[in-house]
């Protein structure tokens, strides 16, 4: 049930690494000693079917909903992450599968949600500093080459769901993070919105930030990640290079069938 | 990258160009659309009888606002959370007595009574704030018990006698004074000029990041129409009595409420709550803490209203509070354009709810029609206001969907 290929690991040291990682919600475990590492500058693809414990593992790392078991690494350095804040402070941005933006502010607004630009006024009455936060936001979404947008103080009720998938990343960039978190971010775009989210994605890669990307789509999975890890039923199934790997291994790792048939059955596994 | 991006481009279709009147009916105009609203009611009694339109019921329209509009600027900020509090009527009644009783009877200096029934307002809501938050209860359902207990500590409050007079003091004098007219047209001006400084230096601030700015055109008609409604205003208001200080109060409420909820990060947190509360969480905004302060300052605001309300009244009664002033207080920012629903809406929405829903009941009056009328059509614009903010969500959410 361990790696079969762990040569995943890239010579340098992971940027983050999870030991033993284990979360219950009552008598259900959805995660049972987890292992996970990832490097900068690499795109790790996080699969399993629905319930295998890839939502639960990410939401521990970016400390939504903090592990009860486990160890966790930053930079070689034991990490705390108890709350979403903690995990922001350490350079980790999540961009989850429900956006989690305002619809009723501007793109502006929700870019900066949380971290806004204040004149450094005395606790409560920071005032917001709207030029400078728009200014950054139109860097930034150049820089990322997000240019369908109208304006950016366009309310975001009214984007498309590209443009609030490319939103929801960019805010994530903001915070300058060492690790982005993507959950299933190309589910219910169209082709061409899809190709922009994965050469997004291969953007942050080559910019040297570490990827983890939940998806369903191995297609996506197989374009964009350098190493693919499986979860099921809350345990660490599978671990594969994306190039020494060939689809139906991953599927069959995700049914559990490679448990059965010690490498590359194809999907007829025993369960 | 960017030779990637063009298909995209292409297969998102431009926000199609929205109407002056498609943008009035979805609310972004909620503003011009309340004005409008408003000038039709005032042509409707004008024409009716033509005292309305007079500086001395003008004047008298404003004394009769500013208790409502006062609660109502509370009311703004809970709404902005997406939650509701319907006991500002029985707290702005409670605190109204509170300060009454220790004025009159225990013969306290008539600020520190003010300030201690604002204080009564503070912990109430601060009570609300926790058992909203930490216990998750819908603030519906704890503050309409408020609204029965509360309603029980004023008739405990006022004891006996039911009825607290109140002689003339510095409460009093908050509805009954009006400044000088070269006071009030040094406060015209002082307001004038601080929007037009206040535009001026958002638009260099804005040329130079190298920013978008608005045409200048525009800025101008702003400018006019401001100082236009200020000169006229004051022009009306001290042909009569002069600027009233309640007025005053209301109006400076409504400012400081606005800045905040505009220009502060508190503010904007309050928005972000009332809009995604989960967005919010994620993005490390402490909402329990921005909730617990915004129910306190609603309650605040409902008291301070509660003042004015016996201000004006010379007493405070067992009925102070009760009845409609509740219903009023909740349906007049919502006509305006606040939502029900949260995260949309703002605090000027109190001041302009209040004037609409003020000048159908003075209007009324002066027509010499009955409660049960006045009750009805009251009801009628509400019920109307109400179903043109779902209707706009509606729409709004659909937009979102197609586009």
């Amino acid at each position: 049930m361990d790696d079969q290929a762990s040569g995943g690991t890239t010579s340098n040291t992971p940027l983050l690494v999870l030991k033993g990682v284990s979360k219950s919600f009552g008598a259900v475990h959805a995660l049972t000693d987890v292992d996970f590492e990832v490097s900068a500058g690499e795109v790790v693809a996080l699969v399993g079917d629905n319930g295998a414990g890839k939502s639960t593992l990410i939401k521990a790392i970016s400390g939504v909903q903090p592990a009860e078991e486990g160890e966790m690494w930053f930079e070689g350095r034991r990490a705390h992450v108890h709350s979403p804040q903690a995990g922001t402070a350490l350079g980790i941005a999540t961009v989850y599968q429900d956006l989690a933006l305002c619809d009723n502010l501007d793109v502006v607004a929700n870019l900066f949600l949380g971290q806004e630009v204040t004149d450094g006024g005395p606790g409560p009455v920071q005032l917001i500093d709207e030029t400078a936060m728009e200014q950054r936001s139109v860097e930034l979404l150049d820089s990322l080459s997000v240019t369908t947008l109208q304006s950016v103080r366009q309310e975001v009720a009214s984007l498309s769901g590209g443009q609030r998938q490319s939103v929801a990343i960019a805010r994530a960039m903001l915070g300058e993070p060492r690790l982005v978190i993507l959950d299933e971010p190309t589910a219910a775009l169209g082709v061409a919105q899809t190709r922009q989210v994965l050469d997004l994605v291969k953007q942050l890669r080559d910019r040297g930030l570490a990827v983890i990307v939940i998806s369903h789509n191995l297609a996506n999975v197989f374009e964009v990640a350098d190493r693919i890890i499986v979860l099921r039923l809350g345990r660490r199934a599978a671990t594969f290079k994306t190039s020494e790997v060939t689809h139906d291994e991953v599927v069959s790792a995700i049914t559990g069938a490679s448990l059965a048939a010690s490498n590359g059955a194809s999907g007829e596994g025993a369960r | 990258m960017t030779t990637e991006a063009k298909p995209a481009q292409a297969a998102e279709p431009a926000e199609p160009r929205i109407g002056l009147l498609r943008q009035i009916a979805h609310g972004e105009l909620g503003a011009v659309r309340v004005v409008v609203l408003l000038g039709v009611i005032w042509l409707i009694f004008q024409s009716q009888n033509d005292r309305f339109l007079s500086a001395v019921n003008l004047t008298n329209l404003m004394l009769q606002i500013a208790a409502v509009g006062t609660v109502s600027v509370g009311v703004v900020l809970v709404l902005l959370l997406g939650e509701i509090d319907l006991s500002v009527g029985a707290v702005s009644g409670l605190a109204a007595a509170v300060t009454a009783v220790l004025s009159v009877k225990h013969g306290w200096l008539p600020e520190l009574a003010i300030v201690a029934g604002l204080t009564v307002g503070l912990v109430i809501g601060l009570f609300y704030g926790l058992m909203v938050t930490f216990f998750g209860i819908p603030s519906f359902v704890v503050t309409l018990a408020g609204l029965l207990g509360w309603q029980g500590a004023l008739l405990y409050v006022l004891g006996d006698t039911g009825t607290v007079n109140l002689p003339e003091s510095t409460i009093t004098d908050l509805t009954n004074t009006f400044f000088a007219d070269s006071v009030g047209w040094a406060i015209a001006a002082g307001c004038i000029a601080a929007f037009i400084t206040v535009e001026l230096l958002e638009r260099r601030r804005r040329q130079a990041a190298g920013l978008p700015v608005g045409p200048m055109a525009s800025f101008l008609a702003r400018a006019v129409v401001v100082a236009g409604g200020l000169i006229a205003a004051t022009a009306i208001l001290n042909s009569d009595r002069g600027l009233p200080l309640a007025a005053v109060i209301l109006i400076g409420f409504c400012g400081l409420f606005a800045f905040i909820t505009k220009r502060t990060r508190f503010g904007r947190h309050i928005f972000a709550v009332g809009g995604n509360a989960e967005a919010a969480r994620r993005a490390g905004i402490r909402i329990n803490r921005i909730k617990i302060t915004v129910f306190a300052l609603g309650s605040m605001m409902a008291a301070a209203g509660g003042i004015l309300a016996a201000s004006r009244l010379l007493a405070v009664n067992q009925s102070s509070g009760g009845s409609d002033f509740l219903l009023l207080a909740i349906a007049g920012p919502v006509i305006a354009g606040t939502s029900l629903f949260g995260g949309r809406g703002s605090v000027w929405h109190a001041l302009l709810g209040a004037l609409v829903i003020g000048s159908i009941s003075n209007g009324m009056d002066l027509l010499g029609l009955d409660s049960d009328v006045k009750y009805m059509i009251t009801g009628a614009v509400l019920l109307a206001a109400v179903t043109l903010d779902a209707v706009t969500r509606q729409q709004r959410q659909q937009a979102g969907r197609a586009a």
